[in-house]
């Protein structure tokens, strides 16, 4: 999910700047979404950045030593570095294999695996995590329960309230991301290079450590960071799993500063440096990918050829079914079972069935309807809004429009870095006082999911622009057209499935929002996912599944309608 | 004439009865108008929303918003809303009588004299008539009898401390949860702090509400509970799951769950109507049969298969104390236990 830079293809075809044409009529529009764009992200992290060097006293550095003292603190960043790491080489172990598998060899049922993987990007970490305290419980989870009744054990197989458990977890729901860079990179390697080692004898195992491994090396650690970068920003996750057992990370204690009476001040000051932690780690890896290139992956020269696994093309299969059962077919099937059942302990029989959790959850739990309203007008909203204004972003930094409109893309990008819960405390301080009072109503909310989701809408849509010529376009202006007539009337409809896919990305990134949700709802403005969390607090165990399912079901017709409507798998890969 | 002055009583009698009515009248009237009335609660999601149904049906074209959350949630929410100047919340009602305290202190509630609360004895009433309580919680173990057996059970707060529950109880938290806020302070006051640092060497599950324990105790995921709402436990073990209640000799911490009408509530009268609602008898008895809770109303009736608040020892604790340690027992019991 890194910046698409622009090809030299583009420099070459684009005058820079305005200046050559004269000014442009359609200036104002987009000064004014590049000005938006860039108020977005500094009001939050200014208000931050601000709040943590004053408490009542004035200027001062006392918010950071109060952080960077307290014993418990320092255990919550250190848990959470661990954790993260771990996450990062699980993911990229998982999401490799998966993605070499995918690409590069002969494993059956393709298809259907690259939709299993989907599955695993779109469920919500926290509805995962959820899951798998019915499923591994050390007690009453059901898998411990069997191995227990098949072996006699007294102990529990796996125990999923501690740090590998937490760990465990989060690097199932983190896979995709590097499943996804991986996928991409080994598409586009030639078999050129693994013909000439084939040629000098080595055999297939061989080539694919010595030749295809290193190609893939960069993605590989773009894969880690990425990885570790999402482990990093989760809540639910670890709120779930972790505090049970006593495990605080960064973004479960910012949560907590905002518990009565509220720390701001704390919570500004501890999420200074996962900021700059996380933009650390953006910047390494944009030094490792830019400086290895690709020089031998890029182009479409040679030959692709699948590697046959033989003997092993049924166990691999198996292995592959076998971890994607971690992430969808356990969780999902616990979910139906304990939306369906009186006691979700118990065997689903007859005696067992019930509709009740439905009826609850819909229609007599007040909360839910309204949340459920205000999740899909947010999802709409900001799916539309953000799309537009990504539109808009990625014309002018892929036609250049502007003067510096490659420090603007520097801003685009920034909330990818920005772990939604630190983004939450900036917008609570920023929007809670006047001039702007956002807070109490959904509005901060869009705004938190707007600046969220603009990454990958711009990301999205940029790439889109990328494959579209400017020449139509020129026509149009030749006739006389002006540029926002010529975007609307030839260019969008020529990007319609790439921005139907960023409308559907954003949606579904802005449904299955915990982290920064759970700092800036008010009971008034509630959404699904902070109704999930709070019934995770009291227990509701039938209630959440059925919430949990809606958002899968909702997810998943999202997905279908897009695929339906582009006619092509947009998602995971690209074909 | 001599009757007079017993007619003169009947009359004047009848004259504020009548005078009453019309009181009520309008507030039920002016309630209408409002048509709502927003109530952040700590009472259990299916107790709140049930007792919301009810309200709803005895007086249609009035909604009740239902917003359950842990006591101390609820505050935080109430004080977000105060300073961001959100008008939301016209009913508050928490479990951590400590919160009435600081709220009453900082202007927050409306001071209001509830007829229904006449009748409740005076441990259940704020001295300046802000605040009064719904309802009485007990804080007690429990047990799977499927996993425990009653013998090896544990019988007073002492026994959780026994090595051989490690691993196998469950708590919930004071930072979330009134009821165990009340819990803790209750028994550092019997016992001190040294009973939890002893407690926590038991590894214990942390959960947040004062619910949860039920369902963890039920599904066997920790077969003991060292401290829950006595009603929750109560309701999960009517539905039929093995859930035994001990109610310890040492004493049983006893917590009264204030409710108070928020100084800026949008819908004043709706409010007015809904507290006089929750402290009359009719509901008062419906919380005590439906819900297994007890309430300071001395004429409600309750289930033969619950003890009598007369045959326990009650631990009760002071409001003024419970706000000023708040933020001590948070930080301690976050310590001790992990989280």
């Amino acid at each position: 999910m890194s910046v698409p830079g622009t090809t030299a293809v583009d420099r070459i075809r684009e005058p820079r700047g305005v200046g050559l044409r004269g000014v442009d009529p359609t200036l104002p529009v987009w000064i004014g979404a590049a000005a938006f764009v860039i108020f977005l992200i500094l009001l939050p992290l200014g208000s931050i950045f601000v709040t943590s060097l004053y408490n009542e006293t004035g200027l001062t550095l006392r918010n950071y030593l109060d952080v960077f003292i307290e014993k418990a603190y320092i255990k919550a960043i250190w848990n959470t570095l661990i954790i993260s790491f771990w996450v990062g080489i699980i993911a990229v172990l998982i999401g490799s294999l998966l993605g070499w598998l995918l690409t590069r060899t002969d494993l059956p049922f393709k298809k259907s695996i690259r939709a299993l993987v989907m599955a695993s990007f779109v469920t919500p970490p926290f509805l995962g995590a959820f899951a798998w305290t019915l499923l591994a419980g050390p007690n009453a989870g059901l898998l411990n329960h069997w191995y227990r009744s098949l072996t006699g054990a007294e102990t529990p197989l796996f125990n999923i309230f501690t740090m590998e458990g937490l760990i465990f977890v989060m690097a199932i729901y983190s896979f995709p991301y590097v499943f996804s860079m991986i996928a991409n990179v080994c598409d586009l390697i030639s078999s050129d290079l693994e013909d000439a080692a084939n040629i000098l004898g080595a055999n297939k195992w061989k080539i694919a450590l010595t030749i295809t491994l290193p190609l893939t090396a960069p993605a590989l650690l773009g894969g880690f960071i990425v990885a570790f970068l999402h482990s990093l920003s989760l809540f639910g996750a670890p709120a779930i799993l972790g505090l049970p057992a006593g495990i605080h990370t960064i973004t479960t204690q910012i949560w907590a500063f905002f518990q009565y009476p509220p720390r701001l001040d704390l919570a500004a000051a501890f999420s200074v440096p996962l900021l700059l932690a996380t933009i650390g780690l953006i910047a390494l890896q944009k030094k490792m990918l830019g400086r290895k290139g690709y020089s031998t992956v890029g182009g479409k020269g040679g030959q692709k050829r699948l590697l046959r696994l033989g003997m092993l093309r049924y166990p691999v299969l198996l292995l592959v079914l076998g971890i994607l059962s971690l992430s969808v077919f356990l969780p999902y099937w616990i979910l139906l079972k304990a939306a369906l059942s009186k006691a979700w302990a118990l065997p689903l029989t007859w005696d067992n069935f019930t509709w009740k959790n439905f009826a609850f959850a819909f229609f007599e739990y007040g909360d839910t309807q309204a949340a459920i309203l205000n999740t899909f007008k947010l999802g709409i909203l900001t799916a539309t809004v953000g799309t537009l204004v990504a539109t808009l972003l990625a014309y002018i930094t892929n036609r250049q429009l502007l003067r510096g409109s490659r420090y603007l893309t520097f801003f685009i990008m920034a909330p990818l870095v920005i772990p939604g819960i630190v983004l939450a405390v900036g917008l609570f301080i920023a929007y809670t006082h006047p001039p702007i009072v956002l807070y109490g109503t959904i509005w901060i909310l869009f705004v938190a999911y707007l600046t969220k989701e603009m990454p990958i809408g711009f990301s999205q849509t940029e790439s889109t622009f990328k494959s579209i010529h400017p020449e139509l376009e020129d026509a149009t202006r030749i006739i006389g057209a002006n540029r926002l007539r010529a975007l609307k009337d030839v260019t969008v409809p020529l990007a319609r499935s790439g921005l139907i896919a960023a409308w559907s990305f954003i949606f579904i990134g802005v449904i299955r929002e915990l982290s920064a949700s759970i700092l800036l709802f008010t009971p008034k403005s509630k959404v699904v996912s902070v109704v999930i969390f709070d019934l995770k607090e009291e227990g509701q165990i039938g209630a959440i599944a059925v919430l949990g399912i809606l958002l899968l079901a909702v997810s998943f017709l999202i997905i279908l309608a897009v695929q339906w409507i582009v006619g092509r798998d947009v998602f995971v890969a690209r074909n | 004439m001599k009757k007079s002055p017993n007619f003169i009583l009947c009359a004047l009698v009848l004259i504020w009865a009548s005078n009453s009515w019309a009181q009520d009248a309008g507030v039920i009237e002016a309630a209408k108008k409002e048509a709502k009335v927003v109530w952040y609660t700590s009472l259990a999601i299916g107790s709140s929303t049930a007792l919301a149904h009810f309200f709803m049906k005895k007086y249609p074209g009035i909604e009740v918003i239902v917003n359950r959350n842990g006591s101390q949630r609820v505050l935080q929410m109430v004080m977000q809303e105060a300073t961001a100047g959100i008008k939301n919340v016209d009913v508050i009602h928490t479990s951590d009588a400590g919160h009435f305290v600081l709220l009453k202190g900082k202007g927050l509630l409306l001071q209001y004299a509830p007829k229904a609360a006449e009748i409740f004895p005076a441990g259940f009433k704020d001295r300046d008539g802000f605040y009064y309580g719904m309802r009485a919680t007990l804080s007690v173990i429990a047990y799977n009898p499927k996993i425990v057996a009653d013998k090896d059970a544990p019988k007073t707060w002492k026994d959780l401390l026994n090595g051989k529950w490690s691993g196998k109880e469950v708590t919930a938290h004071p930072g979330y949860s009134g009821i165990i806020m009340t819990h803790v302070l209750a028994l550092v006051k019997q016992v001190g702090w040294e009973y939890f640092q002893d407690l926590a060497k038991n590894k214990l599950h942390i959960v947040q509400s004062a619910n949860d324990p039920a369902g963890v105790v039920a599904s066997g995921e920790r077969p003991v509970g060292v401290n829950g709402a006595e009603y929750f436990y109560y309701k999960t073990l009517k539905q039929g799951n093995p859930i035994k209640i001990v109610y310890p000799k040492e004493g049983v911490p006893l917590v009264v769950s204030p409710t108070a009408i928020s100084a800026a509530a949008p819908h004043p009268n709706a409010a007015k109507l809904f507290t006089e609602f929750i402290l009359s008898k009719e509901s008062q008895q419906v919380l005590a049969d439906k819900e297994g809770l007890y309430t300071g109303h001395p004429e409600v009736t309750y289930p033969k298969d619950k003890p009598m608040l007369k045959d326990l020892k009650l631990l009760a604790v002071d409001a003024d104390e419970l706000d000023k340690r708040n933020a001590e027992i948070k930080k301690r019991f976050t310590e001790l236990f992990g989280a």
